[in-house]
């Protein structure tokens, strides 16, 4: 047995022949490794300690370097550490660190094993288990072994203190009764004369702090002394983080702080201080204009640095500056904007930050012009870093800095065609929303929409769909300021339009249904009119070649276009014999006309295209466009395909027929189709108002209907289903016109059936009330009523009046609108926020209790009363807490008296450094003591619920906790 | 405070890693990878630091190899960044003018010496000297230990009992 791990040992491969072996595999590393892990695995369980040792050895390489998990072993490194021999002790210690976690089982099985280590006569055995513990402590091991790290922390070693004060961290964090116990001792480190203790010290204060700085307060005095005191650079950076965090709760402290922080940036040589001191002014001090001066001067030979660090660090200083002292950036503004086109992306990033801090509504155009032309020029990651900044900063606050949306939406589109463009979203969502928002801006948004349609290149990027549906759907929607339907007709039936995704088809289908009405229309009207005036027959029953001949040089082409269309007709409409020749010419057709109308477009060339020919040549277009669509496998497509079919269908017989026998068919027969074009005309003339993000939330729950409040359960079910947000518009208002486009007809044709009318009442009522959250189609007139429509404002419905309120503020008036309401969370991020939100904050409010109870020299005894407080009835809590706040209030009292009446005490050399300046505000110890007097209310009442964990695990700790007489800290 | 240090090598070969916070094995390797790929990528004239999953990452080359560390948002970049170089200069002086060599087969000195200049992700220790001394004596406990151990008389001790 002896002799068999003797050989085992000789013969064992050791830590270096594994590196070397590992150096020579080329190829088949990882059959070496699996192999290497198989002996590790057999020489872990060996009982020969050496062997042990030399297999955890290399497990913790493997794992560290390599990734392997090394769990299994958990064990064996228990086993390690009760070895005797130091070399054995570190090896099994540097694993324990590095594999053990909160959950590792055989945590319980160390405590004893950490405990005589702790206290071990040698220095380096305490060492290693302080080190150890300052990464794995539990709650238990915290608990038990804080006795231990207590007489460590009055170690006469440095080496040992130190570690001992850095463990504290971890053991707070875990156990934050341990404060009660070692507090004292960790406050008299921060007089140490050691520096290397005060550095640690302090550090542990820093991170403490961070989290929740409000409990160290009473400790400025101290951290003041070293901020003024010390030499040491490594400490003052930490006790500046610390300044950071308490000024802004303390104001008479930050103005205190101020020149100590200055005369530190004047002196120091020490890059890192100097920048530490300048974020410290710009993050907490930043209402001292003088410091901030200083700062800004320094920052901005930073700035000029040649250091790329130092660059970056200045420019992430101006931007936390810029909210509350824009100057700066102002100031610095040609460094700021060379910097975007720096190499180092960082820095670039850094840069367009500030760029657009700067951006307001006087000069966003001259910016946004710059920063597109650096777009132009940037690799395509930054050249959509810089778009997707502009559309996040231009539409802040519902485009609060627009003034000109002419300008903005023609912005937009220009930002489409920029090559690397990626942001389709985005501006689907904002052209959507200006569309519906801003009334004014519409003739010019349809006038972006036609040219970024009618551009084929477009349809080839991917990310850019999404854009093209919102045009393709304002197209729609506001075709009545079209320049030229026609056109847009064209391009929304463009045969490139295949690359679309089946969505967005649907969209240009829909879209291309509403501008066909709108020209039906239109042309109806002029027929009206034309007849009703008799001048319109001389013209209409020309052959095609006078057509051409009247509209004038300008579109022989469209005559020419003209001719075999007519010819078609005559055929009576077979696609099949014209299917190919009219695909060719139709696509040369718009292009010819696209060209010609794109040059001259009044509106009177407008008017006069409203001639039969042209229209018969529209409908021959839908009809030989859409056709193929009803062969798509997409619903959506197939469907609005069909209806455009079966619609055309419906009007082509008066239509083609009325040319030739006009005078006797426009009364009889045409009066019909007409009668259908208007219909539908008139529902998709209805305007579209923007619906706010919180009118589902504002819908009050109905009686009896049960809300689960967490929805949680939900998220597993729809994982990959996105909540509908506002992009999601041009897919639901086509779906809606479709349906109010063809129920009008039937509404018209039947008298309105009339449902039970209970549940009429009931819904009507509600409409009534919460008028904004219905599709406005609740008016009693046939109509509907336009969102933006004024005469709604005087109405019952509030909510609509301010959105078009809204509108108009935001093109007449610059003012801030009031409309703006803070963006609810979605159902599914609220959980998660809260979750987030609660966790941790029970344990940290336990810690900083704690931490106030011990500095406010409030020990034991309001503890123990906490602790009856809680036995009783929760019903009696409140009084209880109010007394326990009373007699924490009276020990302050009592410890003042104590305070002044003691002055030999052993805070005393301190206590007469820090009198002046505490006598000389005595207002401030008042409101701070009051302060934490409330907190304490506050925190005591959470503390309540946790109080029953708390008292449990207090209670063999009490013997220790009440030896050592805590003495305050306040003074 | 540091949330963790990683060593790479020019190649992306992982040299030396140590974790401050709880990480699981497989978040380490995951954190690894991406790092490396970022921090390898970038330029020898662009600034140090990255910004990495709400954390700040700050690197140096030193020859062949990069010294990472993980900070957090509030930590001052420079003067991790000394940290480092602190680091390095006490490598250099253990090792004698050190090599990626040096590390690769003393991976486990090289651990004891951070854990004598950083503990719970904070600097312990900003006097070289005093981390040399101490390292140097842990190092003769060690030897006089293994020599205990390796010394006939124990072997035979062992192989008789």
């Amino acid at each position: 047995m002896a002799g068999s791990s003797l050989m085992e040992n000789l013969f064992q491969r050791t830590l270096e022949d594994l590196i070397k072996g590992l150096r020579l595999q080329l190829i088949g590393e990882s059959a070496f490794l699996s192999k290497a892990l198989d002996e590790i695995r057999r020489e872990v369980k060996s009982t020969d300690a050496d062997t042990k040792a030399n297999a955890l050895h290399k497990l913790t390489y493997l794992s560290s370097l390599y990734f392997y998990d090394m769990s299994f072993a958990a064990f064996h490194v228990v086993e390690l550490l009760s070895s005797t021999r130091f070399s054995h002790k570190k090896i099994a210690y540097h694993a324990a660190a590095h594999s053990f976690s909160d959950d590792t089982p055989v945590l319980v099985l160390i405590t004893n094993q950490l405990r005589k280590d702790l206290t071990s006569t040698n220095e380096f055995e305490v060492s290693l288990a302080l080190e150890c513990l300052s990464r794995i402590a539990t709650v238990d091991l915290a608990r038990d072994l804080t006795p231990e790290i207590f007489t460590l922390l009055g170690s006469s070693k440095v080496f040992v203190q130190k570690k001992a004060i850095a463990v504290l961290l971890r053991v707070f964090d875990k156990y934050p009764d341990a404060v009660r116990v070692c507090f004292k001792r960790f406050v008299e480190n921060l007089e140490s004369p050691d520096s290397q203790i005060v550095s640690v010290a302090v550090g542990v204060f820093c991170e403490l702090a961070l989290r929740e700085p409000r409990s160290y307060l009473p400790l400025a005095p101290e951290f003041y002394k070293i901020l003024v005191d010390s030499k040491n650079n490594w400490v003052l950076i930490k006790v500046l983080k610390i300044f950071a965090k308490l000024a802004p709760l303390e104001p008479r402290l930050a103005k205190r702080v101020v020149e100590p922080v200055c005369d530190h940036i004047r002196r120091t040589g020490a890059k890192s201080l100097l920048f530490e001191c300048i974020r410290t002014v710009v993050t907490s001090l930043s209402d001292y204009e003088s410091a901030v001066k200083v700062v800004v001067v320094k920052i901005r030979e930073m700035l000029v640095d040649d250091d790329p660090n130092l660059k970056y660090l200045a420019l992430q200083a101006l931007s936390v500056v810029a909210t509350k002292h824009l100057w700066a950036v102002l100031e610095n503004k040609e460094v700021v904007i060379k910097s975007l086109s720096d190499v180092d992306s960082n820095i670039k990033l850094e840069s367009l930050r500030l760029v657009m801090a700067m951006v307001s509504e006087n000069n966003v155009a001259e910016i946004c012009r710059v920063l597109v032309n650096y777009a132009l020029k940037s690799d395509p990651e930054f050249c959509n870093e810089i778009l997707g900044s502009i559309l996040s900063t231009c539409c802040s606050d519902v485009y609060e800095i627009i003034v000109d949306f002419d300008w903005y939406v023609s912005l937009l589109g220009e930002m489409s065609r920029i090559l690397h463009c990626q942001q389709g979203e985005e501006i689907e969502k904002q052209l959507i929303d200006i569309g519906m928002r801003v009334k004014d801006v519409r003739p010019e948004l349809v006038r972006v929409s036609r040219d970024l349609l009618i551009d084929p290149a477009l349809l080839g990027n991917p990310f850019l769909h999404r854009m093209l549906s919102a045009a393709a759907w304002l197209s729609g929607q506001y075709v009545e300021f079209s320049v030229n339907p026609f056109e847009l007709m064209e391009a929304l039936l463009q045969p490139r339009t295949t690359l679309l995704p089946p969505s967005i088809r649907a969209v240009y289908v829909q879209s291309a249904l509403k501008v066909f009405i709108f020209c039906l229309n239109a042309y109806l009207l002029q027929r009206g009119n034309a007849a009703s005036s008799s001048t319109f027959d001389r013209v209409v029953p020309d052959v095609p070649g006078l057509v051409s001949e009247r509209d004038g040089p300008e579109s022989s082409s469209l005559a020419s276009c003209d001719a075999p269309v007519h010819c078609k007709q005559d055929e009576g409409f077979n696609p099949r014999v014209f299917d190919q020749s009219f695909e060719g010419l139709s696509v040369e057709h718009g292009g010819e006309e696209t060209a010609t109308l794109g040059q001259a477009s009044a509106s009177s060339s407008l008017k006069d295209s409203f001639t039969h020919e042209s229209i018969v040549n529209l409908l021959n277009r839908v009809e030989l466009a859409v056709v193929p669509l009803t062969g798509s496998y997409d619903v959506e497509i197939l469907e609005r395909a069909r209806n455009i079919l079966c619609f055309t269908e419906l009007i082509k017989r008066d239509l083609l027929d009325s040319p030739v026998q006009k005078e006797e068919s426009l009364e009889r027969e045409g009066v019909q189709a007409s009668q259908i074009i208007k219909l539908m005309h008139d529902a998709f003339s209805n305007d579209l108002g923007p619906v706010s993000v919180s009118a589902q939330e504002r819908v009050p729950v109905p009686d009896g209907l049960v809300l689960a409040e967490n929805l949680e359960d939900l998220e597993t079910i729809f994982g990959d289903v996105q909540l509908p947000s506002l992009n999601s518009f041009s897919l639901g208002s086509p779906q809606y016109e479709e349906r109010a486009g063809f129920s009008i007809p039937i509404h018209e044709s039947k008298e309105e059936p009339v449902p039970s009318s209970e549940s009429t009442s009931l819904l009507a009522e509600h409409r009534k009330q919460h008028g904004l959250y219905y599709l406005p189609s609740a008016n009693k007139e046939d109509d509907y009523p336009p969102a933006n429509d004024t005469k709604l404002q005087a109405g019952t419905n509030d909510d609509d009046g301010d959105l078009v309120k809204l509108t108009e503020q935001l093109l007449l008036s610059k003012k801030k609108p009031n409309h703006a309401k803070p963006r609810p969370v979605v159902v599914k991020l609220d959980g998660d926020q809260a979750t987030i939100a609660t966790n941790p904050r029970p344990k940290e409010d336990l810690l900083s209790g704690t931490v106030r109870d011990v500095l406010l020299g409030s020990d034991t005894n309001p503890t123990s009363s906490q602790g009856q407080a809680s036995t009783k009835s929760s019903s009696k809590r409140k009084g209880k807490e109010k007394l326990n706040v009373d007699s924490a209030k009276e020990n302050l009292g009592g410890v003042e008296k104590h305070d002044q009446g003691n002055p030999g005490s052993r805070k005393s050399k301190h206590h007469s450094h820090g009198k002046g300046r505490r006598h000389g505000s005595p207002g401030k110890k008042g409101a701070e003591t009051e302060e934490n007097g409330q907190k304490l209310k506050q925190k005591s009442s959470r503390t309540h619920s946790k109080h029953k964990a708390r008292q449990r695990a207090e209670v063999p700790l009490n013997v220790v906790a009440q030896s050592p007489v805590i003495p305050d800290f306040l003074l | 405070m540091i949330q963790f240090v990683l060593l790479i090598s020019r190649q992306g070969k992982v040299r030396l890693t140590k974790w401050y916070s709880p990480y699981t094995q497989k978040e380490r390797n995951k954190v690894l990878r991406e790092l490396s790929g970022v921090i390898l990528a970038r330029g020898p004239k662009l600034c140090n630091f990255v910004d990495w999953r709400g954390y700040k990452v700050v690197y140096k080359r030193y020859a062949s190899l990069y010294f990472c560390m993980c900070i957090d948002q509030e930590d001052n970049e420079l003067e991790v960044l000394e940290m480092i170089h602190h680091f390095v200069e006490i490598l250099d002086r253990y090792f004698g003018s050190v090599c990626e060599l040096d590390l690769i087969f003393n991976f486990h000195k090289a651990y004891y010496i951070l854990d004598e200049i950083l503990i719970a992700g904070e600097l312990q220790e900003s006097s070289k000297k005093t981390v040399a001394r101490l390292i140097a004596a842990q190092d003769s406990l060690v030897e006089t230990a293994k020599e205990q151990a390796s010394s006939i008389s124990n072997i035979i001790a062992q192989a008789t009992k």
